[in-house]
């Protein structure tokens, strides 16, 4: 293995996690995941709206993950997990960090990297209308996703979607997306 | 025409169309990975509603939490009203957002804009 995948997880998201998870990412996982920061959000006392912020982020995120990911490269230590990814859900002092990772193929890199370029140069109302015009316009892929998802979470959050690609072996990278759900007036 | 009534579960929401009332709702949580699965049936039904619908049709659309991939399908079942509103019959959408939920006020205001019928936003005060 060229680099352990989860260093980085691990240097981001140092204290109070409340949920990490690595493995295949299921219809259980996603719902079992949902709960279990749903329930300690309640548990901390959260803000509703901050909560449903919370909550709509991390279903967009995992979902993603379950329409979207590669397959794991050959030599990758876990072989049985078809959607193979990793998540971390943080709580940050305004709100709560949730970081998502998972294996793309290099074929596919260039297009995510432009598709979040281009949302991260939006503005608030130049992504609502991206999001209105790809709600209008796209029909709803093969792999079942919507192609909506990183731009909802873009406008829900408000914030800039922080990413990077580490490069696995000459035919994978591994991809972190790495976003701030905060309060804001 | 037989109603559609479905029970919500923790990811897709209660259901209730009923042809002899006009008045469809939809409500509750709709984030299933396969959202097509779980609304194709409404927006067939609604398809059939459409040759013989009531002068008046009410839709109460009161959601907690929906993904972007129900959007799609959301915007499906609205555009057949438009479909019924348009051939000179009345509809009217109540679309409810919880106290403070601007991003589900918001998600009301892009239907209302982009589908030809009457809205009407609701706040729902605790």
């Amino acid at each position: 293995m060229s680099f352990d995948i989860e260093n980085y997880l691990t240097d981001q998201a140092k204290n109070n996690v409340i949920l990490f998870y690595k493995g295949n990412i299921d219809s259980d996982v996603i719902n079992h995941v949902l709960d279990t920061v749903e329930d300690k959000m309640v548990k901390a006392d959260e803000q509703p709206k901050l909560r449903k912020k919370v909550y709509n982020v991390l279903v967009e995120s995992l979902q993603n993950l379950y329409h979207h990911v590669d397959k794991v490269p050959d030599d990758f230590e876990d072989q049985t997990s078809e959607k193979f990814g990793l998540l971390i859900v943080q709580k940050v002092d305004n709100g709560y960090k949730i970081i998502t990772g998972n294996f793309v193929h290099a074929d596919n890199i260039e297009k995510l990297d432009e598709k979040i370029k281009r949302i991260n140069r939006s503005s608030h109302e130049e992504i609502k209308e991206l999001y209105k015009f790809i709600l209008n316009h796209q029909r709803i892929s093969a792999k079942g996703g919507g192609g909506l998802g990183l731009v909802d979470i873009a406008r829900k959050t408000g914030n800039r979607l922080e990413y990077t690609f580490k490069k696995y072996n000459g035919k994978y990278s591994f991809f972190y997306l790495n976003i701030l759900v905060d309060e804001r007036e | 025409m037989e109603p559609i009534i479905i029970e919500g579960t923790p990811k897709t929401p209660t259901v209730k169309f009923d042809a002899t009332d006009g008045v469809f709702e939809i409500k509750g949580r709709s984030i299933p990975e396969n959202s097509v699965e779980f609304y194709k049936p409404l927006v067939d039904w609604l398809e059939s509603y459409k040759e013989t619908p009531l002068n008046k049709t009410v839709v109460n659309i009161r959601l907690e939490y929906f993904n972007t991939s129900s959007s799609k399908c959301i915007l499906d079942v609205f555009k057949k009203l438009e479909a019924i509103h348009k051939a000179k019959n009345e509809v009217e959408v109540n679309w409810y957002y919880e106290e403070d939920d601007e991003d589900m006020l918001e998600a009301g205001e892009d239907y209302e804009s982009i589908i030809r019928v009457p809205f009407k936003m609701i706040e729902i005060v605790e």
